[in-house]
Formats: C-alpha cells, structure tokens, sequence
C-alpha cells in the first residue's frame, strides 16, 4: 500500500508553471528516489509534501487519507540547505524543533539523549552552532529531522558536506529507519547513492514526470542488450552471429569486452563461446548507470 | 496555538538573555541621566571660577562701580588706562578679561565690548547685562527730575516668576511647569520613536537571519509561515515591554532616592511655604521667604521642579505610552517583517528603508515642533494619522489631551495595526521562501494577492 500519494499536482508561481499534473505514489517502508535537473519542480513537489505552500491543484494522500495540517508531525524534513540558528546551542536549538513537532520537553530530551550518543555528539550540546563543522551541523540537522520518528521523512540532498566515514554513517541510520518502518522520500543528484539506496524512483524535468519506477526495472529496460565479458590474460575473442563487439580492453592482465547480443540471442550460447576463448573471471549484463539514464531522459526530452 | 508560545518563548529568552541586552537595560537611564546631569554639574562649576574683570570706560565715568561684586566675580574699574595697553596682557595680570564701555551706551545699546580668550558664560552676561540696564534705566528716570527717586527706585523693585496651574476637567488644580511637559515630550516622543524603530530593526533582522540560513524551510514545515511571523514579533514586543518597563521602575526608583536624600521632606515644605508666603505678598514672611531661597537658590528651584514634575499625569502618560508603543511598534514591525521576508540580504533592504523612515522621521520632527507649540494643527493632524501618531500623540499627552481625540487616534491605531499585519503576513508567506529574485514594491503586492 501507498503510504503516501500525490496525484495530479499542478503548481503555478505567477507566469511560470513549476508542476505539471505531476503524481508520484510512495509504497510503505520505500526509499524513494526524487529526481530531476535543477529547476525541474522537486523543491516545490517537496514544499507541497510538506505543506510550505500548497498546490493549485491535485490531491494529496497519507496512509490513504487526505493529508491534513496537523499532518506535519509525522512528517520530517532535511532541507537541502541546513536551516540552523547558528548563534543558539545545539541542545536547545534541537530541542526547540522537537517542541515545534509536538513533542513534549521530557520526551524530546529523552529521545535527544539516544540519538546525541549514538552519533557520538554528546559534546556538541552546549556548544554554540556556528562553532560546529558544516559536516556537524549536517549531524544536528540530521538528528532534530527524525527525532520526532516520522513515518515519512523528505531527505533533500543529505549526503553533501559529509566525509566518507560519515556518509557510512548516515547512510545507515537512513537504512535502520526503514527497517523500524519509516517511508524515506530522498533528492539527489548523486546517482550512485540512488543505485545504492532507493527502491523506486520519480525523475521529473521542467515540471513534468519523464520517468518513474523501480530502479531494477528501469536500468533492465534501458539496458540494450549488452554484456561486460572479462577474461584473463589477452585474449582473441571471435565475433558471432549471435553478437557484434562493441569494444575492448586490455589492462592489468584482464581483457574486458562490451558485446551487443543480436535480437533473439542465447545468453548461454555466447557464454559457451567465451568459455572456449579463455578464462573467464566474469559475465554480467551492463546494466546503464542511473547518471547515464538521467542524461539520455533529460537531454532527449530538452 | 502551543506552538506559537514555543516561538514566542524562544525570540524572547534569546534576546533577554544576551549581555547586549542586561547592559543596555540598566545602563539606559544612568546615561540618561548622565546627559542631564553632566552639563549641568560642568556649567555650574564653570560659573563658580572666580573671575575678575577689568572694565574700561572711554573718557567718561558714567558707569564707575555700576557693576557690583559678587561671589565669583570682580570688576575692577581701571581709570586712566587705554584699551591697547591692556589688551595684549590682561591675562598675564590676572584678568578674564575686559569690559569696555562707551559712553554712547546710553543711546546705543550694542556699545559695548567684552574681550576675553573665553566663551564667557551666559551668568556673567546677564549679570552685566542687568547691572547697566538697571543703571540706564535710572540715569534716565534721573532727567524727569523726580523727587527720593532712590527710594522709589528701591520700593518698585519687583521680580516676576510666573506660577503655572493647570485645571482638571473636575476643577482640581495643579501646579505644573512647560518646562516639565517640554522635556517629558522631548523624552517620550524621542523613547517612542527609538523603541519603535530599534525593535521593528529587529524583528527585520530576525526573518533575514532565517531566510538566509533557511531555519524557515524547518519551521515552516512544522507551523504555519504567519505563526511564525506572529511569534517573532510577539516576542520582540515582550522584549521592548520588559526593557520598557525596567526603564520605568529604574526612574521611579532613581526619583524615590532624590526625593528621600537630596530634598528632605522638611527642606521640600519649607521651600513651597515660603514660596505661598512671599506669594501672599506679606512684607515680613516674604523677606524671611527670599532669605531661605537666597540660602538655596538652586535647591529652591530643583525641589520646585520636582514636585512639578511629580505632578504631571503620570499615569495617564505610561499607559498611553504602552498602548502606543505596542500598536505603533505592530504596525512598524509588520511592515519590517514583510521587508524582511522580501528580501535576500541586509544590503537589499536599503531600497525598502526609506519609504518607511520618512513617516518615522517626519513625526519625530513634528514631535519636537510639538514641543513649541502643542496645539498646532500639524500636531493634531499627525497625532491621528497612524504612522506618525505613536510619537506625536505622546510628546503631546504631557500639555494634556482631550481624551475624544486620543480615543479617535488609538482606534485608527487599532484598524491600521490589524490591517497591516493582515497583509504582511500575505507578503511574508510569499517572501520567505523566495530566493535569488530581486523583490520590488510591485512584485510584493502582487504577493497580496496570492492564495494559499
């Protein structure tokens, strides 16, 4: 079942029309990818999910019901620019969005107290924002979004000022709150992190979906046919009616081979061939990378 | 509505807490009244130098010892000695410096020099000034040949100090003083127009501060952009109120001290007995009168001051200023948040600036000219138009009001305020999650019109 739906939603800012009857249906427990170039209507989509600013048209649903105002509090945010009062300490500061969620102080002090030990910033609490490291900030942020356990949080770009060891982090507590039942709605221009994380995905360009689905489903479709044959050593690799090679190389010892099966092609019978021309270290279809998809819908449609 | 006293609750200990703050508040009145005491205590003192002057007649001696002594000055009447010899070395020999006289002084009033390195004080003028005129005056009185002229010119002197009383609409009557309600306009209208325009500023700063570091979009998310807007500028007032009002407390008690060391109670009873005595004309009691204020002249007039002072219509006064103060600074403030809001930066704001310090600016000079002449139809007209009336109409309450017209300015007050903040609210909404373009007056009214 959905846990959150919109539907038809049409948004207009004066001249410019920055959704176009755009739908997007986000199954429970999903990472769902937002994406879309700069300027494709994804910041308004989210303000809308939000409840910042609200459609000219269209529907919006949560668990099946109209989405109402008093929903925002199963709603968590992490906008894409962080939103912090650098002059406040970090303990209050996050306790005042917990307070504004609707938690209690108690409560709110209590769940802020799991969450500042378990990213390793019990020291940061009476330190004042603007003495933290973007990257912390980004931890802050990050903590006061999800500490009211929303069932649905909107991730806008969460990755950008982190290190590698911190992205780890990051990564998985964005894994370990879906596992405890939250919906993740996730904006990215980082492909890999899309292939990595999200289960379905919605690419709008200039306020209109291009492409939406599972991340699986799509790469396979967009996939044409080619294979990655990687042998041992340089070999000679005989083409075949079967397929023409598309290219190849040659490096560390390893040859790797693009082939391009012809329509009604046997897996197994170009698999036989390259048996018998050396040794095979693997055997994969290539898939195209979400970047490389991203490209060829956008540029298509520009 | 929880959520707006959570905001509420943050803009407001934020800025209570902060050292700029507590400074600000304590150390207000002291400088306030250091501005007031200071010059008085330097001038006082400048007048008790002693000083002696020489004075120089041109080839008569119409005036020879006219000028009397007193406690800090000495006119020493030089015969025979020319201004030129003087001039280059009256300092050397102990002299502030020289009066010359002509004898066309008679007929000529400005016939008259004093040469000195010195600005010389208003005191010494007056007391030269004085000492001729009188003299003048009788030399004369002299040439009508009247008889005992020196007796009769002893039984009329007189000395005038006027006896201000305002009467009650019940008839009650109180002493008070222009001087007073002068210096309380100056106060209150000037109080009026820093606190209005210093928190307006803030609450302006306040939505930049986050616009620019996008806290909005996480607020926002949670409450409503007006709720927000609202909680900002509610908290900002309860920080304007509670300085306000420390303000108050402070000069009652600073008032309270004076009144308990510096004038005695007897020495404040005394002083305005012999006051109503000298008043009733009676011979003795009025000599026993002038010898008590000559013994304290300063104190006379201090302890006269104050107890003028204390009877201006206080309350009337601090409860008007309140109400005005928070409708005024509804109106101000709205408008800054919307400014606010429209904008990217502090830097852009400048453009918006103006058009709303005019009208604050304007009524702060309307609000001196008040002062001058409180009953001026420009006064009245400013005092009921909504933009100008917070500073205008208290710089008027202390020369006394008619309470029709306080009640037609505090209702367009009332309307103006709601309306404004009505429509910020609308440009706000829009202009807090607007980036990157700039804003004009044109784009923010077509924000007016924007739904949901």
């Amino acid at each position: 079942m959905a846990l959150f739906e919109a539907k038809n939603v049409t948004k207009q800012f004066g001249s410019v029309l920055a959704l176009d009857k755009v739908s997007i249906s986000v199954p429970e427990q999903c990472i769902f990818g937002l994406l879309g170039p700069n300027g494709a209507g994804k910041t308004t989509l989210i303000r809308i999910i939000n409840q910042i600013t609200g459609p000219d048209s269209g529907e919006l649903f949560l668990n099946g019901n109209r989405l109402k105002p008093e929903d925002v509090q199963y709603i968590g945010y992490l906008p894409e620019e962080r939103g912090l009062y650098k002059k406040m300490k970090v303990g209050e500061q996050a306790l005042y969005f917990a307070q504004l969620k609707g938690l209690s102080k108690a409560e709110a002090m209590k769940r802020l107290k799991y969450w500042f030990k378990k990213l390793d910033m019990v020291e940061w609490w009476g330190k004042k924002v603007e003495e933290l490291s973007k990257g912390m900030q980004q931890k802050v942020q990050f903590v006061t979004t999800v500490l009211h356990e929303p069932k649905l949080i909107i991730f806008d770009e969460p990755f950008t000022g982190f290190d590698p060891v911190n992205t780890n982090v990051i990564k998985n507590e964005i894994l370990f709150l879906r596992e405890r039942g939250a919906t993740i709605i996730f904006s990215t221009h980082n492909m890999e992190s899309v292939e990595e994380l999200c289960d379905n995905i919605t690419l709008i360009n200039k306020a209109k979906t291009l492409l939406e689905g599972n991340v699986y489903d799509i790469r396979k479709q967009w996939a044409a046919n080619e294979y990655d044959v990687v042998f041992e050593g340089d070999v000679t690799f005989p083409g075949n009616g079967q397929f023409d090679i598309l290219n190849k190389q040659t490096e560390n010892d390893k040859s790797v081979i693009r082939l391009k099966a012809k329509s009604g092609a046997d897996t197994n019978d170009i698999l036989k061939i390259a048996l018998n021309s050396g040794r095979v270290i693997s055997f994969n279809p290539s898939l195209p990378s979400m970047n490389e998809i991203f490209i060829r819908v956008v540029e298509a449609r520009n | 509505m929880n959520k707006i006293s959570i905001i509420i609750k943050r803009e407001y200990m934020t800025r209570v807490r902060k050292k700029s703050f507590i400074i600000m508040t304590i150390l207000a009145p002291v400088l306030m009244a250091a501005i007031i005491i200071v010059p008085t205590l330097v001038m006082m003192n400048q007048d008790q130098d002693f000083k002696k002057i020489a004075v120089i007649e041109d080839n008569s001696d119409l005036f020879k010892n006219v000028i009397k002594n007193t406690k800090n000055l000495e006119f020493v009447y030089l015969e025979n000695t020319k201004m030129e010899d003087l001039k280059n070395s009256f300092e050397k020999q102990g002299y502030y410096g020289i009066l010359y006289i002509s004898p066309e002084l008679v007929n000529t009033p400005n016939a008259i020099q004093l040469l000195s390195k010195k600005q010389p004080p208003i005191g010494l003028l007056d007391h030269i000034e004085g000492s001729l005129e009188k003299e003048i005056e009788k030399q004369k009185l002299m040439t009508y040949n009247i008889q005992n002229l020196d007796e009769i010119m002893k039984n009329i002197e007189t000395k005038v100090s006027i006896q201000t009383k305002k009467i009650g609409d019940s008839g009650e009557v109180s002493e008070t003083s222009t001087g007073i309600a002068m210096a309380l306009a100056y106060l209150s209208g000037f109080l009026m127009y820093m606190l209005v325009f210093m928190f307006g500023a803030q609450v302006m700063r306040g939505v930049i501060e986050e616009k620019t570091s996008r806290v909005v979009e996480v607020v926002v998310s949670s409450v409503k952009p007006v709720q927000l807007m609202m909680g900002k500028i509610v908290g900002i007032a309860l920080v304007g109120l509670t300085q306000f009002l420390i303000w108050v407390f402070l000069t009652i008690a600073i008032a309270g001290v004076i009144k308990s060391t510096v004038l005695k109670k007897e020495n404040l009873t005394e002083v305005s007995q012999n006051m109503t005595k000298s008043l009733m004309n009676d011979g003795q009691q009025a000599a026993a009168g002038t010898q008590t204020a000559e013994i304290n002249p300063q104190m006379a007039e201090f302890s006269k001051l104050f107890s003028n002072a204390m009877n201006q219509p206080w309350g009337l006064i601090i409860l008007c200023f309140i109400f005005y103060f928070i409708t005024g600074y509804l109106l101000y403030a709205s408008i800054f948040a919307a400014i606010g809001s429209a904008v990217d930066n502090e830097t852009e704001t400048q453009q918006f600036m103006l058009p709303v310090t005019i009208p604050i600016i304007l009524a702060l000079m309307v609000a001196m000219g008040t002062m001058q002449n409180p009953e001026s139809s420009l006064s009245f007209w400013c005092s009921l138009i909504p933009l100008t009336s917070p500073v205008v109409m208290v710089a008027r309450l202390p020369f006394g009001v008619p309470y029709w017209q306080l009640a037609v300015s505090m209702a367009i007050m009332v309307i103006t305020f709601i309306t404004f903040v009505w429509m910020a609210a609308k440009v706000y909404r829009t202009g807090i999650l607007m980036y990157g373009k700039k804003t004009s007056w044109k784009e923010m009214w077509k924000w007016l019109k924007y739904s949901g």
